[in-house]
C-alpha cells in the first residue's frame, strides 16, 4: 500500500509550522508521530498534498511538574510515559493507558499530542484526559490558548482544534498522595482499539472520594465522560453497592454501536464491569498510597 | 528415541541446530520479493469494491498517459490469447481477470504494469471501471433457492449454485443404527472462514527472455513443479513450452497451504512478462492476500452420534454444505472434493459411518485450501471430537471416560474405518492416559467442583484426534493427474559430501536440515556435510511439493529409499575393496567392515571416493541415487490434548491456563524442529478456535479484511505450550515417520471449544462455535443469567 | 512532487540519496539500500516484519517516511552480527529454534534489541508483552520467548557484547 505524493516540509519552528498551516490550509496535514495518519494514507483514505512534519520542532518533547500541573510536552511519545518514574508512580493512569496503546513499536513513535488531536473516540488518551480533568494548550497564528478537555472533543474525528493550531503541551492538574487512577482496556488482542476501556482516576478525601474522573473510549462518536457516576460517588463512603450503581449508570451514559467487537448491549455490559472493576482499583491504591 | 548415530554424523534423533538459520538470522534469505533484475517492471492490481456486479466498461486511458505505464491488462487484453479464465486444482474455471462479471469483491479486475510500483499505485486511482452491481449470494444455507441467480452460467448445465455432492460409507446401514440406537444425539457445528495469512504475502516475478523464449519465475509457491506443468498446459497455446519454463521457489516466509494454488496475479504478471519481454514483479500487499487469496474451511456441519446410554458409539453421520466462494479453487487431490473429511470417525470405533456434503457457489473469495492441514482434516477432527463431547454430555459421562470406552485399540492396528481407510499405527490409549496423568486430570476436575461451587467458571476440554497425512499412495491420489508421489535425488561428490535435491520446498519446516539427517541416518554421512536444495524445477527431481504434512511421509521416504540405493551400491565397492563378497560385509552407520575382522572396513567416504577413482570394472562410475516414493498408505499421526480455561464472567474473556500436547508422530528425525512444529501447529490452532475470521457482510464487503481485524494472536494471545510425545514408528514408512506439521493446528480447536463448553455445560449449554469470542461466551453467560453485570 | 535528498547512517554507513516525500522508509531500505532483510508482512502497521533501529529505538518503518529519517542512525538485521560474531540474539534464536521460516525473524531480533536494551532480565510475561507488535505464524512464539531469556542471560555474564549496537 502506497501513499499519494505530497509535498514535505519541516518547519524547525512553532511559528514556521503555524505560517505553513496558515499558507496551505485544508491541503496540509501535521505530522507528529505519524501513527494514525500514514496508515491512513498508505490506504489512500487519507491524501493530503502538503506535510508539516513537525518533529523538528526543538522542546515540545517533555514531562515535568510545573505551577500545580503535569505539562506533558505535544511531540512527546507514548513511550514516555512509560519510562518515566514520576508517572508510574503518581500518575499510574497515565501509565496503564500508555502501555495499553498498540504495541512498543508505535510507542516509540507516537505522541501523546497526536492521540489526543486525531479526535479518534478509539483512541486511548482522550478518555484519560477526561478522567484527568485535563487541558489542552494550543498554539496557533494568534499564539497560545488553553482548551479544558471537556470542550475539546466536538465530534468524530472533529476536536476544537484550529487547522491551524498545533497541541504544544496537554496540562494535568498534579496529583496529590491521596489521588490514583487505572485504566481497564477490553480488547481483542494486543494492539487493537478498545472494545470498551474505562479510565478512572480519583482523589480521597478520608474514606470517600472528594473528585471522581470517569472517562470512557470507543463507546460513543467522542470518548465520553461519565458524568452521573462521577457524581453519584463524590462525597460518598464507598460501598460495592454504590461502585455497581456507578457502573449501571456509565453503561447507560455512554452510546456504542454494534461492529466486530460486540453488540452494543455487550458494550454497555462492559463499560459497567471495567467501570467497577476500575473503580475498586483505583480506589484500593488510592488509599494505600 | 534412541540414536543409532553420533552427534558428529547427526542421523535421525539428534535435535541439531538448523542448518538454513545463519541466513535468516542475518537477513539473507533470499525471498520472492528479495530479487531484483535488471529492468524489472512492477505490477498492481485494481480490485473489485463489489461482490458481483456487471463491468460495463473500464477506461485505462488516463492510468496509460502516466509516465512509467506501460501496460494496463484487463480481461479483454487476456481474452485475445485464451488466457482469461484458469483451471482451477479441482477442475473448475476461475477468472483471471473478467471480461463482464465479477464475483466477490475484491477480486481482480484490472493491472497495470509500469516502470516503479509508486507509479503503478497511481494508475490504479486512474483507472476508470463502470459496473452495474447486482445482488449477491453470501448466505450458502440460501444459494441453492430458485430465487437467487446462477451465479456461473458459464458452466455447462448450471441450473443453480450447487458445485458437487460427495457421499462416503454406507448410508443405508449407518441409517438402520440410528434408527434402532437407544441414544442419538445432533448438532450443528460451524468451522469458520479463515486464512492461513503466512507472514510472506505471495508474488512473483515472471521474467521472459524473448529471444530464448525461455521464462524463469520465482514464485511463492509450495509446489514448483506442479505450477511449471500447469504453465505449460494453460499457456502451451502461446507459446510457453514445459522445458523452456523454470520455476524457482526461493525462500517462502510460511505457506500453510495458501501457496499452493495458482493465483491469477501470478498469470496476469506471466502474461504481461511474456508480452513486454521484461521481468514483471508482482508482490501483493497484506490486505489483497486476505481478501482474495484462497480462504480456508467455512464449512457447515452436522454431526449425529448414534449410541447406547452407556455411552458405547455405535454410528457416525455428517452432513456438511462447503461454502466454495464463486469457485471451487480448493487445492485437493483430484478424486476427493472434501478432501480427508472422511476421516472423520476419529480415534473411535464406529460400527459404520456415513458422511455427505454438497458444495455451493456464492459471491466469495475462491477457495477452499488447507490451513495448516492435510485436506479437510481440521474440520473433520472439529466435528467427531467436538460429537463426542455432545455424547458425552448427553449420557452423563465424564468426556475422558466416554473417549477411553471408545477408542480403537493398539492390537486393532492396522485398523480399516467404515469409511475406508486405513489406519497404520497407534495406541491411542496409552497417549491419553499419559496426558491425563500429566496434566492431573482429576485433580482439575475436582478443582471445578469447587469453583462451581463458588460461581466461577473453569473448563477442562480434551482432543484425542487422529490425523491423515502423507498423500499419497498413487492408485488414489493425484492432483490434476499427476500421481502424488515425492522425490529425492542424492549425489555423493569423491570426497564424500553430498548434494541431496528433492520434489518437495520448505517453507520453514527445516527440510534442509532433516532432510541431511536421514540420508545421515542412511549413510553415516555427517548431516553437516549433505547440502540439500528444493524448489528450482530446473535442478530438483520432480514432486508434488510440501503441504498436507506430506513431506516426510513422502519425500522423506525418498530420501531414506534413495540413500539405501547408494549403501547397495557402496556394498558392492567396499566388498570389491576389501576382496571379499558382499555377504560377508556388515554395516553400521558410517562403514561397511568385515564379520569377524571389524578392523577390515571401509567407510562410506572411502567408498564414494572408490566409486570416481576405483570402482569395479563393469559397474557404472558415480555415486548417484534417485528415488521416485509412491507411499502404500498415508500415515496416522495422532496425539492428546488438554486445555484448561477460565472464563471472566463480566467480560465473557476466556483465559487458556494450560495446554498440555502429547502428539505421536511416530519416529522423530528432529526432536527440536517436531517441537517447534507443534508450538507453532498449536497457535494455528489457537488463532481460529478463538481469533481469526473471514467476515462478510450482507452485501458481501468483507470486513476483517486487513491485519487490524483479521486477528492473527501475538505472544501475549498465546499461552506458553506444555508438550511432549509418544513414539509409534509407521510400521510401512521407511523410516517409520508419519509428519507432524499439521497435527496441533487439527487437533486444537476442539480441545479449546470443549474447555469452553465444559466450563458453561453445567448451564445447560452443549456447543460453542469457534471462534470462541468473549461477546459470543457473554451471550450464553447472559441468558443464562450468570453474567456479571 | 520534487524529489529531497536525505542523508542517513545504516549500519555505520553513510547514505545520500534523492527520495520522493512519500517514500516509506521500509521501501527506502530494502529498494534503494538492497538491504532486504528488512520485511513487509503487512499494510496496516501491525505485522512488525520491518522493525529496525532508530537511534536504537525499535520502529517500523513501514509507517515513517524516508524523509523523516534524514540525519538519523539505523540499525538492520543485517548489521546485527559484529565483526563475524552472532549477537547474543542471533545466537539464542538459533539454539533455541526460534525461527522458522525466517520472515519475521529480522523484526523480532530488532524489536528484541531493544526490549533487552531496556530491560536486561525481563519475565516471560514482559518479553511476550514486548514482541507483541511483532507476528511470528511459524514457532507459536514459545521458543522465541527462550530465545529472549538465552540472550538476556548471555548478555548478563558477557556484558560487553551488549555494547556496540546501541550505540549506533
Amino acid at each position: 500500500m502506497i501513499p499519494a505524493a505530497f509535498e514535505y516540509f519541516t518547519p524547525s519552528t512553532l511559528s514556521e509550522a503555524i505560517a505553513l498551516l496558515e499558507e496551505h490550509g485544508d491541503e496540509a496535514k501535521i505530522l507528529s508521530g505519524g501513527h494514525s495518519l500514514i496508515p491512513m494514507m498508505r490506504y489512500r483514505l487519507a491524501s493530503p498534498e502538503k506535510i508539516v512534519d513537525i518533529n523538528g520542532i526543538p522542546d515540545l518533547e517533555y514531562i515535568k511538574e510545573e505551577d500545580g500541573y503535569l505539562k506533558i510536552g505535544g511531540l512527546t511519545r507514548e513511550v514516555a510515559l512509560e519510562d518515566t518514574p514520576m508517572i508510574r508512580e503518581k500518575y499510574p493512569l497515565l501509565y496503564d493507558t500508555a502501555v495499553m496503546i498498540a504495541d512498543p513499536q508505535v510507542r516509540n513513535l507516537a505522541t501523546i499530542g497526536g492521540n489526543i488531536a486525531h479526535g479518534d473516540a478509539a483512541n486511548d488518551h482522550p478518555a484519560t484526559m477526561l478522567a484527568l480533568g485535563a487541558e489542552v494548550v494550543a498554539t496557533g497564528p494568534n499564539g497560545e490558548r488553553v482548551i479544558p478537555i471537556d470542550d475539546f472533543f466536538l465530534g468524530l474525528y472533529y476536536t476544537a482544534l484550529e487547522p491551524t493550531e498545533i497541541i504544544t503541551e496537554i496540562r494535568i492538574p498534579v496529583a496529590d498522595g491521596n489521588s490514583s487512577g487505572t485504566y481497564k482496556k477490553m480488547e481483542r488482542k494486543v494492539g487493537d482499539y478498545a472494545t470498551a476501556a474505562v479510565a478512572v482516576q480519583v482523589t480521597m478525601n478520608g474514606s470517600g472520594p472528594a473528585k471522581v474522573g470517569i472517562g470512557l473510549t470507543n463507546v460513543g462518536p467522542t470518548p465520553i465522560r461519565a458524568k452521573r457516576s462521577e457524581e453519584l460517588l463524590v462525597g460518598q463512603p464507598i460501598t460495592d453497592e454504590l461502585i455497581k450503581e456507578a457502573g449501571k449508570l456509565a453503561s447507560e451514559d455512554c452510546a456504542p454501536t454494534a461492529d466486530l467487537r460486540g453488540s452494543e448491549e455487550y458494550k454497555r455490559s462492559v463499560v459497567s464491569v471495567l467501570t467497577q472493576r476500575a473503580l475498586k482499583t483505583a480506589f484500593e491504591r488510592a488509599l494505600s498510597s | 528415541m534412541k540414536c543409532k548415530t553420533s552427534a558428529e554424523v547427526g542421523g535421525m534423533g539428534h535435535s541439531i541446530k538448523r542448518k538454513e538459520d545463519a541466513r535468516f538470522l542475518q537477513g539473507k534469505g533470499q525471498y520472492t520479493d528479495d530479487f531484483k533484475f535488471p529492468g524489472m517492471l512492477h505490477m498492481k492490481i485494481l480490485r473489485s469494491p463489489f461482490a458481483y456486479a456487471k463491468i460495463l466498461s473500464i477506461d485505462s486511458s488516463a492510468a496509460m498517459e502516466l509516465e512509467g505505464v506501460l501496460a494496463v491488462v484487463t480481461g479483454e487484453t487476456l481474452k485475445e490469447y485464451n488466457l482469461h479464465w484458469m483451471p482451477t486444482l479441482m477442475s473448475d474455471t476461475q477468472m483471471v481477470l473478467p471480461t463482464d462479471t465479477v464475483m466477490y469483491q475484491a477480486q481482480e479486475v484490472a493491472a497495470v504494469i509500469a516502470t516503479d510500483p509508486y507509479i503503478a499505485a497511481d494508475a490504479l486511482e486512474l483507472i476508470e471501471v463502470e459496473y452495474d452491481p447486482m445482488d449477491p449470494v453470501i448466505n450458502p444455507h440460501t444459494a441453492l433457492e430458485p430465487d437467487k441467480p446462477i451465479l456461473r452460467p458459464d458452466k455447462e448445465g448450471q441450473t443453480n449454485n450447487h458445485i458437487w455432492h460427495w457421499e462416503t460409507g454406507d448410508r443405508e446401514a449407518t441409517n438402520k443404527i440410528f434408527d434402532e440406537a437407544e441414544v442419538v444425539v445432533k448438532q450443528d457445528i460451524y468451522i469458520p472462514r479463515i486464512h492461513v495469512a503466512s507472514i510472506e504475502t505471495c508474488g512473483c516475478i515472471a521474467n521472459f527472455d524473448k529471444i530464448n523464449e525461455h521464462l524463469t519465475v520465482h514464485m511463492t509457491t509450495q509446489a514448483p513443479h506442479a505450477i511449471r506443468t500447469v504453465l505449460a498446459l494453460v499457456a502451451g497455446h502461446v507459446g510457453l513450452s514445459e522445458e523452456k519454463i523454470r520455476v524457482i521457489s526461493p525462500d517462502i516466509g510460511g505457506g500453510f497451504g495458501g501457496k499452493v494454488p495458482v493465483y491469477p496475479g501470478y498469470v496476469i504478471a506471466t502474461a504481461a512478462s511474456v508480452l513486454i519481454g521484461k521481468p514483471v514483479k508482482w508482490i501483493e500487499d497484506r490486505s489483497e492476500n486476505l481478501q482474495a487469496d484462497s480462504f480456508a474451511r467455512d464449512y457447515h456441519m452436522t454431526g449425529e452420534i448414534a449410541a447406547t446410554k452407556d455411552g458405547k458409539m455405535k454410528a457416525l453421520r455428517i452432513k456438511t454444505l462447503a461454502d466454495h466462494g464463486y469457485t471451487d479453487a480448493a487445492a485437493n487431490p483430484s478424486k476427493f472434493p472434501a478432501g480427508m473429511f472422511s476421516v472423520c470417525t476419529g480415534s473411535y470405533e464406529f460400527e459404520n459411518a456415513f458422511t455427505e456434503m454438497d458444495a455451493v457457489y456464492t459471491n466469495k473469495a475462491p477457495g477452499g485450501v488447507a490451513y495448516r492441514c492435510s485436506f479437510r482434516v481440521t474440520e473433520a477432527v472439529h466435528a467427531i471430537e467436538r460429537m463426542v463431547d455432545v455424547l458425552a454430555q448427553e449420557v452423563g459421562m465424564d468426556p475422558a471416560e466416554l473417549r477411553l470406552k471408545n477408542f480403537i485399540q493398539p492390537e486393532q492396528m492396522p485398523y480399516k474405518t467404515p469409511l475406508g481407510w486405513e489406519y497404520d499405527s497407534g495406541d491411542y490409549p496409552m497417549t491419553f492416559k499419559k496426558a491425563l496423568d500429566k496434566i492431573g486430570y482429576d485433580e482439575l476436575r475436582k478443582e471445578q467442583a469447587e469453583k462451581r461451587a463458588r460461581g466461577e467458571f473453569m473448563g477442562i476440554g480434551i482432543s484425542t484426534f487422529t490425523e491423515i497425512v502423507g498423500a499419497g499412495p498413487s492408485k488414489d491420489f493425484d492432483i490434476l493427474g499427476i500421481k502424488m508421489f515425492d522425490s529425492a535425488e542424492i549425489r555423493v561428490h569423491p570426497t564424500g559430501k553430498a548434494i541431496a535435491r528433492f520434489g518437495t520446498k520448505s517453507q520453514g519446516q527445516g527440510h534442509e536440515t532433516t532432510y541431511a539427517q536421514i540420508i545421515a541416518e542412511e549413510l553415516g554421512l555427517p548431516a553437516a556435510h549433505i547440502q540439500v536444495e528444493e524448489g528450482d524445477t530446473d535442478t530438483a527431481p520432480y514432486g508434488l511439493g510440501t503441504y498436507a504434512s506430506r513431506s516426510t511421509p513422502t519425500a522423506g521416504a525418498a530420501a531414506a529409499m534413495a540413500a539405501r540405493k547408494l549403501r547397495d551400491k557402496a556394498r558392492k565397492i567396499a566388498a570389491y575393496l576389501l576382496e571379499v563378497s558382499e555377504e560377508d560385509l556388515e554395516w553400521e552407520p558410517g562403514k561397511f567392515f568385515v564379520k569377524g575382522a571389524p578392523e577390515k572396513s571401509k567407510t562410506i567416504q572411502d567408498i564414494a571416493f572408490a566409486a570416481y577413482t576405483n570402482h569395479p570394472q563393469g559397474m557404472e562410475a558415480g555415486f548417484e541415487a534417485t528415488h521416485y516414493y509412491d507411499p502404500p498408505n498415508l500415515t496416522f499421526p495422532y496425539g492428546a490434548y488438554i486445555c484448561v480455561v477460565d472464563i471472566d464472567k463480566g467480560t465473557g474473556e476466556v483465559k487458556i491456563r494450560r495446554f498440555l500436547a502429547i502428539d505421536d508422530c511416530g519416529n522423530i528425525i528432529n526432536p527440536m524442529i517436531v517441537e517447534g512444529q507443534v508450538h507453532g501447529g498449536l497457535t494455528m490452532g489457537l488463532a481460529p478456535a478463538m481469533y481469526e475470521e473471514l467476515i462478510y457482510d450482507d452485501e458481501g464487503n468483507i470486513l476483517t479484511g486487513t491485519f487490524m481485524d483479521y486477528l492473527v494472536p501475538t505472544a501475549v494471545e498465546t499461552p506458553a505450550w506444555e508438550t511432549d510425545k509418544t513414539i509409534t514408528p509407521s510400521p510401512h514408512h521407511p523410516i517409520g515417520a508419519k509428519g507432524i506439521g499439521e497435527s496441533a493446528t487439527v487437533g486444537a480447536p476442539p480441545a479449546i471449544a470443549n474447555a469452553v463448553v465444559d466450563a458453561l455445560a453445567h448451564l445447560g449449554v452443549k456447543h460453542v462455535d469457534i471462534p470462541v469470542t468473549a461477546p459470543k461466551v457473554w451471550q450464553i453467560l447472559k441468558e443464562k443469567g450468570v453474567a456479571e453485570a | 512532487m520534487s524529489k529531497q535528498t536525505i542523508t542517513v547512517t545504516v549500519n555505520g554507513e553513510a547514505y545520500t540519496e534523492e527520495v520522493e516525500p512519500r517514500m516509506l522508509l521500509v521501501h527506502f531500505i530494502r529498494e534503494k539500500l538492497s538491504l532486504t532483510g528488512t520485511h513487509i508482512g503487512c499494510d496496516s502497521t501491525s505485522c512488525g516484519a520491518c522493525t529496525i533501529l532508530m537511534d536504537g529505538k525499535s520502529i517500523k518503518s513501514c509507517t515513517m517516511f524516508a524523509v523523516q529519517a534524514n540525519g538519523k542512525h539505523f540499525t538492520t538485521i543485517e548489521g546485527v552480527a559484529q565483526n563475524g560474531q552472532y549477537h547474543p540474539l542471533q545466537e539464542g534464536f538459533k539454539e533455541e529454534h526460534g525461527l522458522q521460516c525466517g520472515f519475521c525473524t529480522p523484526g523480532m531480533i530488532m524489536r528484541a534489541i531493544e526490549l533487552l536494551d531496556k530491560n536486561p532480565n525481563p519475565t516471560e510475561e514482559e518479553i511476550r508483552w514486548g514482541i507483541s507488535g511483532n507476528l511470528c505464524r511459524c514457532t507459536g512464539y514459545v521458543n522465541i520467548v527462550k530465545a529472549v531469556q538465552y540472550a538476556a542471560k548471555k548478555m548478563a555474564e558477557a556484558p560487553k557484547e551488549k555494547g556496540a549496537l546501541n550505540e549506533v
